[in-house]
Formats: C-alpha cells, structure tokens, sequence
C-alpha cells in the first residue's frame, strides 16, 4: 500500500510544484518507488520543473478517460529509475477530472508504488479537492506572509473535514507545514512573518524551513528538481526535509540568519 | 399635544416596547408529502421529547419553493400543531402561502433578513442542530452535515475537540464545547451550553444558541472576532480592548454581555 501525500497550500504561487518535484526525486532517490501527479489540469507545469515536458504523450484525463492505459501515461524519469510522472493536460478543461476517476488511478498505483506525490492546483475548488481528498498525508506549502498563512489555515480545514480520511471516520490525515521562500534577513526587517509568528497561527508540525534561494529558479529553468543540486541552500533544505519525514532527527537549519563572512563583512563595515 | 405626553409620562408605565433576541429552531420542509413530514417531526420529537415540548417553530419551505413543488400549507400547518410544536413563522414562501400564513397568526420570516442573521449571528439555528452531536463543516461550500448519530437521550451531550478549528469550520455542540487547541480566525464554534477554549480564540464563539441565557464562554487567549451568549452579541471593535489576549470568561447579566479577566 502507497501512502499518498498531498502538497497543498491554497494560496498560488508558494511552492507546491517545487516541493512536489524536489520531495518525490527525494524519496526516489532513498530507493522508494514513487509516482507524482499533477492535478493542476490545464496548466501544467510539474513536467517543466522534472524537465520531462517533451516526453508526454497521454496524461491524467487520458487515463481517466480510459484513452490511455496509466503505463502508457507514466514517465519514467531519466536520472533516477524509482521515479514515474503523471503529468497533467495542458489542453483539457478542469471539469475532466473526477472523483471517481482519480479514486481508480489512485488506487491501481497504490499496488505498486512507495508513495504517491498528488501536486495540487492552487484554490479550494475541484481540482484541489480531488488531488487531497485520498491523501494521507499533507505538505502545507506556506509563504511567510499573512495572505499564505491564512489560505493554508483555510486549506487544514478543509483537510480535517472534506477529505476520504475524514469523511469516513478514519485516523485524520497527518499534516505538515513546510515553510518555504523563507529569508531570516527580511524577517528581521520586519517584511515577513517569522517561524514562531506562522506556528502561533497554524500550530503544525514543522518539517523545514526551504530558504529563498536562487537556485530555485536555476533549477527549474533546467528541468531538474532542486534537491539534486546538493549544494545550493534549498536542495539541502529540501534533503531535510525528506530526513525528517522518514524519521531521522534532524536540527532545523535556514532559520537564523548567516554569519557574513569577512567579505561581507568588509563591506558592510564601509 | 404637548398635555397628552406630559400626561402620559406622568403616568404608572403599563406597556413597554424593547427589542429583545430570541432563538428558534426552524424545521426546513424538503418534502410535500405530509405524510411523511408528519412521520419524521414525531420521530424527531420523540428523540428529544423535553426539548420540543412547546417548542415555537419556523416553517421554512424555500426549498420547496424553489423547486415549484406545491404544499399545502394549511394541512400542515394543522399537522405541526397537533404536535407539541407552535409554529410561529413561515420563510421562503410564495405570496399565497405567506398570505394564509399571515390570516393564521404567523409572521412572515423574510429571506434576505434571515440571510444577513444567519451570516452575523447564526441566530436561527435550523432543527438539524437539535439532533446532531457535532457539525463540521465548511461554510463557503455546504450548508450544515449533520452527525445523524442516534442521541441517546435528552440530556445534554458535551464535546471535546483536541485539534485546531480552522479558518471556514464549523462546530457544534448540544452541550457544552470544550477546544483543547486554538480556533482560527474565520472559525465558528457554537454550543447550545458553555464553550471552553484552552489556546487562543480567534474566530467565532458562539454560547447558549437555543437561548440558555446563563452560559458562558471561557478562553485562555481572547482575540476573537464575535463573541454571544443566547444571541447577545459583541463583534471585535465593541470588545474592550484591555481584555485582548487575556484569559477571561464572558457571560450575560441583564442582557448585558460581561468580559472578565479569569
Ligand atoms: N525557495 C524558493 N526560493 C525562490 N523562489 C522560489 C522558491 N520556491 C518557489 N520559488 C519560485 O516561486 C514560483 C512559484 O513556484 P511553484 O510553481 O513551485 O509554486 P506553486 O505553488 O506550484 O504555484 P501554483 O499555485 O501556480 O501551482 C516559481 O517561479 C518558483 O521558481
Ligand atoms: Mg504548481
């Protein structure tokens, strides 16, 4: 049995796709076998961001419209073999998913993968239903800044009631905060909420802090998940991340700001 | 002029007009079978037969209205008051309807002026409530779900909630609620007792919605939004000031609503 994990927000533009494509190369690499899926139909993005956007012949709606078995659909990822996308449409309108279509699909992948990553759209409505309503698990995707805070706290909500888990009385799904675009140096400003200002209002368990990093943006424009730059700040942080998540202690890091280096020092000092 | 209110105020007052706030739960009508809504308020009343006995009703068929569906309104108008309910209103009825309902004594509920109740104060909790030990729901998607667990009897059924009530939930008790966690800004708890929250209380606190006038509400950390006990109620600018992030208990004293540091 899969577990499925939903990386969800509600406010756009976060992160989810980034820690979509970052936690399910994370976990692949530890040796799981793991599918993502992206449910954001009509945009389509996750196959950009795993740099397999030129290998997609069918997609979600194919399969959930029975024109495509889910092995045609599935893309093998090139860089690690534990690793299947299952892109979304670009052209279909959202109203092609359904419950009961994303229930199947879940449910066949489910027999023979480790986990299932379901990359949520942006909002409340339909689409970021159906990519949580199976889930088990939660990734809350939140942005250091009110309008991201309050749309996940919406967002946990609609997890504690709206989801199979809930609906059926069963053990509620497991949520996690990951807190993301996150610079210690504009928290001190004043310009963003700090950790402690986002747990005050979400009171989560916190599973990393990913630093706003430019090595995000590098990365996407190369078609490769950031994690697998292992040095930059926020592939660690994700690497963190899939730490904790799988049960190794490991200390917060990206919280406090760095020490400058006597270059910047030098610098400063002027 | 000037004589007959001098004389007046002189007088011993005999009447006096002051609004006053009460609760009623409304039974919402989905059927014109009057067999059937005969059969469903007896079975209802008979799960709770204290909490009906001379329970004033508001008839509610917008549902039926909407979907063109005739009743007849007189039939059941007699049906409900061979029960131990009074109904005292109708809502969302056609002009006809609310014409009979009007010669039989019952005021007309409209429905823009119960929409902007329901959206302040949840002032009419609808018959649902009665019988649900615990609703959550998402107020922008659904109307009220309702727990259909049987009750098991009268008494007053209290809740503990161990998680944080977010942003768009609801939560409803017959008896007493008790938040071990924080309840979000944009949240909504409401309990026909006492509420308890143990963590900040951001949202909606909601005591005595069946019209309990002695409950009362206590929290560890008050920012909340609206607070009302039997439909008295305070919204954030009419809070005191002082009393933000305060542990205190709020409760009514001649229809006065009281915020005390605990
Ligand atoms: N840690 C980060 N540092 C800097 N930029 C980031 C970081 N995470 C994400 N971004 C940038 O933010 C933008 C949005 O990211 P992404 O597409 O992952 O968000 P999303 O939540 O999936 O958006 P949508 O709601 O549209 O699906 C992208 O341009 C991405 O490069
Ligand atoms: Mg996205």
């Amino acid at each position: 049995m899969a577990r499925i994990i939903v990386v969800t927000s509600g406010k756009g533009g976060v992160g989810k796709t980034t820690t979509s494509a970052a936690i399910s190369m994370g976990l692949a690499k530890k040796g799981h076998k793991t599918a993502v899926i992206d449910f954001d139909v009509g945009l389509r993005n996750l196959d950009l961001i795993m740099g397999c956007e030129r290998r997609v012949i069918y997609d979600l709606v194919n399969v959930i419209n029975n024109e495509a078995s889910l092995n045609q659909a599935l893309i093998k990822d090139k860089r690690c073999d534990k690793l299947y996308i299952l892109p979304a449409s670009q052209t279909r309108d959202k109203d092609a998913l359904t419950l009961e279509g994303v229930g199947k699909i879940l449910e066949a992948l489910s027999e023979d993968f480790e986990y299932i990553i379901c990359d949520s759209p942006a909002g409340i409505e339909k689409g970021a239903h159906l990519a949580m309503y199976f889930a088990d698990d939660a990734f809350v995707v939140t942005n250091p800044e009110v309008a991201s805070v309050r749309d996940s706290d919406r967002m946990l909500g609609i997890l504690a009631s709206k989801s199979r888990r809930a609906e059926n009385n069963e053990e509620p799904i497991r949520e996690y905060l990951l807190l993301s675009r996150y610079s210690p140096e504009r928290v001190k400003l004043g310009e963003m909420l700090s950790v402690e200002d986002v747990q005050e209002i979400l009171s989560l368990n916190l599973l990393g802090v990913i630093p706003e990093s430019k090595s995000v943006l590098n990365a996407s424009n190369a078609g490769t998940p950031v994690i697998l730059d292992e040095k930059s700040d926020a592939g660690q942080a994700y690497a963190d991340i899939i730490d904790r998540y799988l049960g190794v202690n490991k200390p917060h890091r990206f919280i406090e700001e760095e020490k400058k280096g006597l270059f910047n020092k030098l610098f400063r000092g002027k | 002029m000037s004589t007959d209110s001098s004389a007046i105020s002189t007088q011993k007052t005999v009447i006096e007009f002051k609004s006053s706030t009460f609760v009623v739960p409304a039974i919402i009508i989905h059927s014109a079978d009057l067999t059937q809504i005969g059969d469903s308020i007896n079975h209802k009343i008979k799960q709770t037969p204290e909490f009906f006995k001379n329970s004033p009703v508001l008839i509610d068929i917008q549902n039926l209205s909407t979907k063109q569906v005739s009743l007849n309104l007189a039939s059941l108008l007699k049906l409900i008051r061979a029960t131990t309910l009074i109904p005292i209103a109708l809502r969302g009825g056609t002009a006809e309807q609310n014409q009979l309902a009007l010669k039989s004594g019952l005021f007309i509920q409209s429905l823009q002026a119960t929409l902007d109740a329901d959206k302040s104060l949840q002032a009419i909790p609808t018959m649902q409530h009665t019988v649900s030990a615990v609703i959550i729901t998402d107020t922008a998607h659904s109307p009220i779900r309702t727990d259909r667990r049987k009750v098991k009897s009268s008494a007053a059924i209290s809740k503990i909630v161990t998680s944080p009530v977010r942003s768009g939930q609801r939560l409803y008790s017959e008896g007493d609620l008790i938040i071990m966690a924080h309840v979000s800004a944009g949240a909504e708890i409401m309990a026909e007792g006492n509420i308890h929250v143990y963590g900040s209380l951001r949202g909606r606190a909601l005591a005595g919605v069946m019209g309990k006038t002695e409950s009362r509400i206590f929290c560890t950390d008050c920012q909340a939004e609206l607070i009302s006990i039997a439909g008295n109620y305070k919204v954030t600018d009419d809070l005191d000031p002082t009393m933000q992030h305060k542990p205190v208990q709020i409760y009514l004293q001649d229809q006065a609503l009281i915020i005390k540091e605990l």
